[in-house]
């Protein structure tokens, strides 16, 4: 047992509750889409009692545990409720899980990303089911007068060796009075009952039956559609416009412009937007606007250089953006101009100069890759309903807590006249951690004074989005006269960030080192897109190390393990912000199950690469054809240690998605410029992965431990990348250094 | 604006609207049955997937004046509450990420299996590679298809 001392009563808010009868619900609550309905078709009691922030209980003993973090596909809906029901001890078939609205104070940060869901809420949240746990038992002690210390529980029932017993629901109305517990104690993992036993989808039924889920789905009566006209390229502005035509089609409410951020508004981290100025069409169907739209007269002109006003955790900060309008022919020849200049330092150990002077051998590669646009399935999109005294916002959101401060200033109105609502997301992968379509569909209700639905088509959603950055990097390792690894150097840039983890592997394994990086500004807007430094870092280093270990004459896999074992045994420098020993594991049990080396593989043309990020370590084997003249990625194998696995069938589907999505991005993607205009608008043009190119088979082994659970939403995706190169080297016999290797392939 | 008559889920709805109205947005918009989603309005991505007289067919590129007579069902109409073998399979595999595009995936996989009730790996590729998703759920799709074939057949 774990003891934890709470930190605030204010986590634990009680609520009371009328008492109630107790009827034995035994059927599973997931087995119905609409749970509401069916608790009013049953005609069972309605009246909850609040046991701790994120539970309550009816008499009928239904448990509905509210899901803080919204929910992309990470399956938090299931995974997040399950760590509250298993030291809760409840009966899973009694569960309705009901996503939380925005309230950090009650519910913590509440922010979907950086594989952060499980992770930081793996203690509150169990204290939370624990909390309540004791609550109820300490009212069945009160009822029965028997001390709490004898009270057992079991899926939901209490139980004392006198014989009596009560479900949960008969006492939770008088637990709910119980003073909250000072100290909780937590099951150890050995006593887990749900948690690692695989739990179906909570929102499964919805998801199939076509339920209105999701942002797009969300309706109020008189909600108006607006959709809004950007610029045709980033450094362009709005310049004049008529609209006499568009106003003059049918169903059209209004046509305006509107500026985003007054001028000197201090930008959150994640206020990011791409144009500031923009015209908005207004209208009764989406038809309807999709037309009116098509017959704006805008004229647009060169933008310039612009000043940024920044609220960083660091202060306040002016940047200028620059006017330039980009084309990617010419990004990729600056890059190359940089990366021969003097880089940043970002670490250094040992004399990296003088390995590099005697090295008998050096090998030095140039890795680039396209800007990536995340093209959700569902575009974004967002309600708004701004009032003179008060807001509500509802849509798909990655972290509302984030957009609250700029929504206060944008709307003139307090925190708690804001309300923000999260629905389903169709996909996220960082873009929905950028609120400015939010900011928009507000702008637009304020203005019209009238519920708003604004809609991004899909054209609007790859054309102004914030993508994975445009990144190169070089690599260097000197090799002696016994090919043993003297020096390592990595050099890498980027529009507009370096991707450099300075502390990642290999540093801490090589005595020589160094990173340093550089970075070019830009006015095309960048964010997180699963891991967008990590994902092209992965692509790089794991490619340049297999060739390194080609040119040494070793097994790639021995290659690393070796390397990881001086970063475990005798590290070179400080900070490595890895753990070699669990790298390690993961190489190991990625060998093992993989069969590498083993004589009945050896025909297959196999890539390995692994990677650490977001406290996580996976690692995957590809097995690559050439099928119809294209290279194609039949089977893989993959390992991931992200400590306790919550619900292991859904993060091995997660795991599967991952290594789809990362075929996928490594093979097609690229979001292009010419003169500032995105070259790729829809899916005819933005090639992505499809049922045919996908994997025939994706075998997902995670490594068993007791440790506290790590990030999955990223780590996986990474290396991906690296294990696909390295399997295109052994298919072609070809090395790709730049993505998408498809355009590569192309050219060959 | 016209007044169109359309036959969906085995009902009939009259709707007044611009002949050249997707029907997608008919059903979004005008009758208000957001279970068949937009992802690229260009016939690219299959998450528009409805049936029309049995056949997957992208709702987003179809106008409501080239409807007809013609039948239409989606997703809310493939089964009352589930029920459908194909659905069915999807919740036995788990297949949904987000979700978002697997109305879409849903509706084409049931159209292929009433015209090709045992289909190969290769009949499911060239039938489903249609429908985009980003998520990735590619593999589970295929197993829940081979699933769903077992079952219906041995109705
Ligand atoms: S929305 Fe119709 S195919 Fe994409
Ligand atoms: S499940 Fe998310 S796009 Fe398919």
């Amino acid at each position: 047992m774990e003891n934890i001392k709470l930190q605030s009563r204010r986590d634990f808010l009680r609520s009371s509750a009328l008492a109630g009868g107790g009827l034995m619900l035994s059927f599973s609550w997931f087995s119905e889409a609409k749970a509401a309905e069916k608790i009013a078709a049953l005609n069972l009691s309605e009246q909850w009692s609040e046991l701790a922030a994120f539970i309550k209980i009816t008499p009928d003993n239904v448990i509905k545990i509210l899901c803080p973090n919204p929910e992309f596909g990470q399956n938090v809906m299931t995974s997040l409720p399950m760590m509250v029901a298993e030291e809760l001890d409840c009966d899973w078939k009694n569960v309705v899980v009901e996503m939380g609205t925005h309230d950090n104070v009650k519910y913590g940060p509440q922010f979907t990303g950086g594989s952060n869901s499980i992770r930081m809420y793996w203690k509150p949240l169990r204290n939370a089911g624990a909390a309540a746990r004791q609550m109820l038992i300490e009212a069945a002690a009160q009822t029965w007068g028997v001390p709490a210390s004898e009270i057992k529980t079991k899926a939901g029932i209490l139980s004392h060796s006198s014989g009596k017993e009560a479900k949960y629901g008969e006492i939770a109305a008088k637990a709910a009075t119980i003073a909250v517990p000072k100290d909780i104690k937590l099951k150890a993992p050995k006593d887990f009952t749900i948690v690692r036993n695989s739990k179906k989808n909570s929102e499964g039924l919805k998801i199939v039956t076509g339920k209105p889920l999701f942002g797009m789905d969300y309706r109020v009566n008189g909600m108006l559609i607006a959709m809004i006209q950007h610029p045709p390229a980033f450094g362009m502005r709005l310049k004049s416009f008529d609209a006499t035509d568009a106003r003059k089609m049918p169903g059209i409410k209004d046509v305006f412009s509107f500026k985003l951020y007054d001028d000197g508004f201090e930008q959150g981290g994640f206020d990011t937007r791409a144009f500031n100025e923009m015209i908005a069409v207004v209208g009764n169907s989406t038809w309807e606007v999709i037309n009116a739209r098509k017959k704006i007269n805008a004229q647009w002109e060169a933008a310039g250089d612009v000043k940024e006003t920044m609220m960083g955790r660091g202060g306040k900060t002016e940047k200028i953006v620059p006017g330039r309008l980009e084309t990617t022919a010419k990004q990729f020849e600056m890059m190359a101009e940089f990366d021969k200049r003097l880089a940043k330092e970002l670490r250094k150990d040992g004399d990296p100069e003088t390995a590099f002077k005697n090295a008998t051998q050096i090998i030095e590669r140039t890795y680039n890759a396209p800007f990536l646009a995340h093209n959700t399935m569902e575009p974004m999109n967002f309600f708004a309903d701004v009032q003179d005294d008060k807001a509500l916002v509802v849509g798909p959101l990655q972290a509302p807590g984030w957009m609250e401060p700029s929504l206060m200033k944008l709307l003139n109105l307090p925190a708690d006249k804001i309300e923000i609502q999260m629905t389903r997301m169709g996909g996220g992968f960082g873009r929905r951690a950028y609120g400015s379509y939010v900011y928009e569909a507000a702008r637009i209700s304020q203005k019209l004074k009238a519920p708003v639905k604004l809609i991004y088509t899909r054209e609007d959603d790859m054309t102004y989005g914030i993508y994975r950055p445009m990144y190169t990097a070089t690599y260097r390792a000197a090799l002696d006269a016994n090919k043993n690894l003297i020096g390592f150097q990595v050099t890498g840039g980027g529009i507009p960030e370096n991707p450099i983890h300075a502390n990642r592997f290999p540093a801490g394994a090589v005595d020589n080192y160094l990173a340093d990086g550089w970075e070019i500004p830009s006015n095309i807007t960048i964010g997180a897109f699963r891991a967008p430094r990590s994902n092209f870092n992965a692509a790089a280093e794991q490619s340049f190390l297999d060739e390194v270990a080609e040119a040494m004459g070793k097994d790639p896999i021995a290659f690393r393990i070796d390397l990881l074992k001086k970063a475990k045994e005798n590290p070179v420098g400080k900070n490595n912000d890895y753990d070699a020993s669990r790298y390690i594991g993961v190489l190991e049990l990625l060998k093992e199950k993989s069969g590498w080396g083993k004589p009945e593989n050896a025909g297959k043309k196999r890539g390995v690469a692994a990677y650490f990020c977001h406290n996580s370590y996976a690692g995957h084997v590809v097995d690559m054809v050439m099928r119809d003249g294209q290279p194609y990625v039949e089977e893989v194998i993959s390992v991931v240690d992200c400590g306790v696995v919550v619900n292991p069938d859904a993060a091995r589907n997660m795991v599967q998605g991952a290594v789809v999505d990362g075929i996928g991005q490594s093979f097609y993607g690229a979001l292009t410029h010419k003169d500032g205009v995105p070259e790729q608008n829809n899916f005819h043009n933005y090639r992505m992965i499809r049922h045919n190119e996908a994997p025939k088979k994706i075998d997902v082994h995670f490594v068993e431990n007791d440790i506290d659970p790590t990030g999955l939403g990223e780590p996986p995706f990474p290396p991906v990348f690296g294990a696909v190169a390295n399997a295109l080297f052994k298919t072609t016999g070809k090395r790709y250094y730049n993505q998408p290797f498809m355009s590569e392939q192309a050219k060959l | 604006m016209a007044k169109y008559n359309l036959k969906i889920n085995g009902e009939m709805q009259q709707v007044d609207v611009d002949p050249s109205t997707p029907i997608l947005w008919v059903l979004r918009d005008h009758l208000n049955m957001p279970g068949t989603k937009f992802g690229c309005g260009m016939a690219q991505c299959g998450a528009c997937t409805i049936h029309l007289d049995g056949n997957a067919t992208r709702s987003c590129v179809l106008p409501v004046s080239a409807i007809g007579k013609s039948a239409i069902t989606t997703i809310e109409g493939l089964s009352a509450n589930g029920t459908h073998p194909v659905q069915k399979a999807w919740l036995e595999h788990d297949v949904a990420q987000c979700g978002y595009c697997q109305s879409g995936q849903i509706m084409s996989a049931s159209a292929l299996l009433k015209s090709n009730p045992k289909p190969t790996d290769e009949d499911i590729d060239n039938a489903m590679s249609g429908n985009i998703c980003r998520c990735g759920t590619y593999l589970r799709i295929k197993e829940a298809i081979k699933t769903a074939a077992k079952t219906s057949n041995a109705k």
